[in-house]
């Protein structure tokens, strides 16, 4: 999940009798499955947490271009290359669509950016992993993107109707960013000995960080009860984590690579497979800002908005310019 | 119309063919640098879009060039088998990125003489280089739109943008003269109408240079000195590099699939 652990506010969630005949009116909405749309009335813990969660999740698109543009320059193939490109750039675009949706809330993507740059908000731990070899970019598509798709899908149909038709925009791009990472596992897994190990090894040091990208257990989270209410999260972080191992466990098979997972097996009676926890330590750690990325990221991202200062403000001069002229030639015109 | 490999010698239309493909190829990696990394999030999709594009012509240029050097060699081997040495395209592609104005001049720079190069090329004698020109001008059109339209836009704005494009200019200047010198290759491809000769473009891209640079406030440096040596081989020190990087699993790794 791009949207970790997302704060709502709420210290318990209301029932519809609690509520104040305009917030129930729009809780009924939600509850009827209608979209609220920019300029309706919404509760303002619904407005801030709308904002909090899409932005984290437009940071975590535009800083996961980093760990993917990593490898653009040194792509084994021209194929390869070209591919690798159009999916970092198709990342951009959807940190694109969804800055777009948050500023229908009233906030704009400068003042989100400062709150990523300033540290004040985050975007998802996975992007704080390195990558080592060629094989995690096909871990990354295969695993990273596949998580990604486990969110986003449901996310579709979320209340909010700026999020939700961002995200059937995104998911379209989302289903070749998986593809083209499992075509590279594949590549590899049918190759040499190396590029086998090279694939294992990226399973290996991946494989956790995924079941991260869902977040903590939050069966007894008020911040998710509320969400879920709100239908701005549609499944809860374990039934989302439970579908994602689900999912890969034969995928891992069909490559013949072995999740590293000595716990991992069928449970028949729950149609899904038992699995270890990631080390939720680590995972603390690396939102505290001690991932063995998060300098790097974060300051590559800070370095290119600094050192792009000059470039914005020359547009926006040379656009104050060409108005004023404008406006001077009709003068001389009339 | 003549097929060029029955009526000119393989190796001049191999080596015209290898420059515009490593003109593709190096300056598609070097845009490709600057992913997620530019200064506004429009920039990395169009600056991905440009890198994309020019891969594509790589592929194709190269591709040709191993057909009609008739030695098995495919895009993927010329791009990622040979040695600096072997590399024909020109210096200016191959200048590192420095700051976004540096990036754009160069890509203007190029772009103007990018575009001139593939209409002339729509019109050669050789049906399948006609055809690759005929697709890439498309996008080339584009990106001399886009970089033409910034150059303007970032020369007239600030006074540190201002100067900064102007700085960038006096920077790569004297890499723009290689574009027009001839030698026995583009002789023997202009001579069997497969490619104009290189000193026929030099007008068209000086006007369009020139009414660019004009309305950007940007002053054209006077110098009319012209580094070379790419064309034949003798690059900078930066080409290395790039190689180093782009070639590594394929060295590392060799006669692997990916
Ligand atoms: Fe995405
Ligand atoms: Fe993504
Ligand atoms: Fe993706």
């Amino acid at each position: 999940m791009y949207a970790q652990m997302v704060k709502t506010d709420a210290d318990r969630v209301k029932t519809l009798d609690e509520m104040a005949p305009q917030e129930r009116a729009f809780q009924e909405r939600i509850d009827r499955n209608e979209k609220i749309e920019p300029k309706e009335w919404m509760p303002e813990a619904y407005r801030t947490t709308l904002i909090r969660q899409i932005g984290q999740h437009a940071h975590s698109e535009i800083v996961g271009q980093l760990p993917e543009g990593n490898w653009i320059t040194r792509a084994p193939t021209l194929e390869r290359k070209a591919i690798l490109l159009a999916k970092v750039q198709d990342e951009a675009g959807h940190g694109l669509y969804l800055y777009c949706a948050a500023e229908t809330l009233g906030v704009s993507r400068d003042e989100l950016l400062e709150k990523l740059h300033s540290g004040k908000m985050k975007y998802s731990s996975i992007f704080n992993y390195p990558t080592l070899t060629w094989a995690d970019m096909g871990a990354v598509g295969w695993l990273v993107d596949g998580a990604a798709i486990m969110n986003q899908v449901p996310l579709q149909r979320t209340s909010y109707g700026p999020y939700s038709r961002a995200m059937v925009r995104i998911c379209k791009e989302e289903s070749f960013h998986q593809r083209q990472g499992y075509d590279i596992m594949m590549k590899m897994c049918a190759g040499t000995a190396d590029q086998k190990a090279m694939a294992q090894d990226a399973l290996n040091r991946f494989w956790y960080p995924s079941l991260m990208m869902f977040g903590p257990s939050d069966a007894d989270s008020v911040h998710s009860a509320q969400s879920l209410a709100w239908k701005i999260k549609v499944d809860t972080n374990d039934e989302l984590r439970q579908k994602f191992v689900d999912q890969t466990v034969p995928q891992a098979k069909y490559l013949g690579l072995t999740i590293p997972d000595a716990e991992l097996k069928w449970n028949e009676e729950k149609g899904g497979y038992d699995f270890s926890q990631p080390d939720w330590d680590e995972f603390f750690d690396v939102i505290a800002g001690n991932g063995p990325c998060n300098k790097e990221r974060l300051g590559a991202r800070v370095k290119a908005w600094d050192d792009g200062a000059w470039y914005r403000d020359g547009l926006t001069a040379h656009a104050q310019k060409a108005a004023t002229r404008r406006t001077t030639a009709k003068i001389a015109a009339e | 119309m003549a097929q060029g490999d029955t009526t000119i010698d393989r190796t001049a239309l191999f080596e015209f063919l290898t420059r515009m493909g490593d003109n593709s190829l190096i300056l598609g990696h070097r845009v490709s640098e600057w992913c997620g990394l530019s200064p506004v999030l429009e920039e990395d999709i169009a600056l991905a879009n440009v890198a994309l594009d020019l891969i594509g012509q790589t592929q194709l240029w190269l591709g040709l060039a191993g057909e009609v050097e008739g030695k098995g060699r495919t895009a993927d081997n010329l791009a990622y088998l040979r040695d600096a040495g072997a590399f024909r395209n020109l210096l200016l592609v191959e200048r590192p990125n420095g700051d976004f104005g540096q990036t754009l001049v160069r890509q203007f720079l190029f772009d103007a003489w990018h575009f001139e190069m593939l209409t002339a090329l729509k019109k050669s004698t050789d049906a399948r280089v006609a055809e690759i020109a005929a697709k890439a001008v498309k996008e080339v059109a584009y990106h001399l739109e886009r970089s033409s339209d910034l150059i303007i836009r970032l020369g007239d704005g600030t006074d540190e943008s201002r100067a900064r494009m102007q700085a960038a200019l006096d920077d790569q200047w004297s890499y723009t003269g290689e574009m027009f010198l001839a030698d026995d290759a583009d002789r023997a491809v202009a001579a069997a109408g497969i490619a104009p000769a290189p000193d026929t473009l030099r007008a068209a891209w000086e006007k369009v240079v020139k009414s660019v640079l004009s309305e950007a406030t940007l002053t054209i440096p006077d110098g009319s000195y012209a580094h070379k040596g790419g064309k034949r081989g003798v690059h900078t020190e930066h080409l290395g590099f790039i190689l180093a990087q782009m070639q590594f699993l394929q060295r590392a790794y060799p006669g692997t699939t990916w």
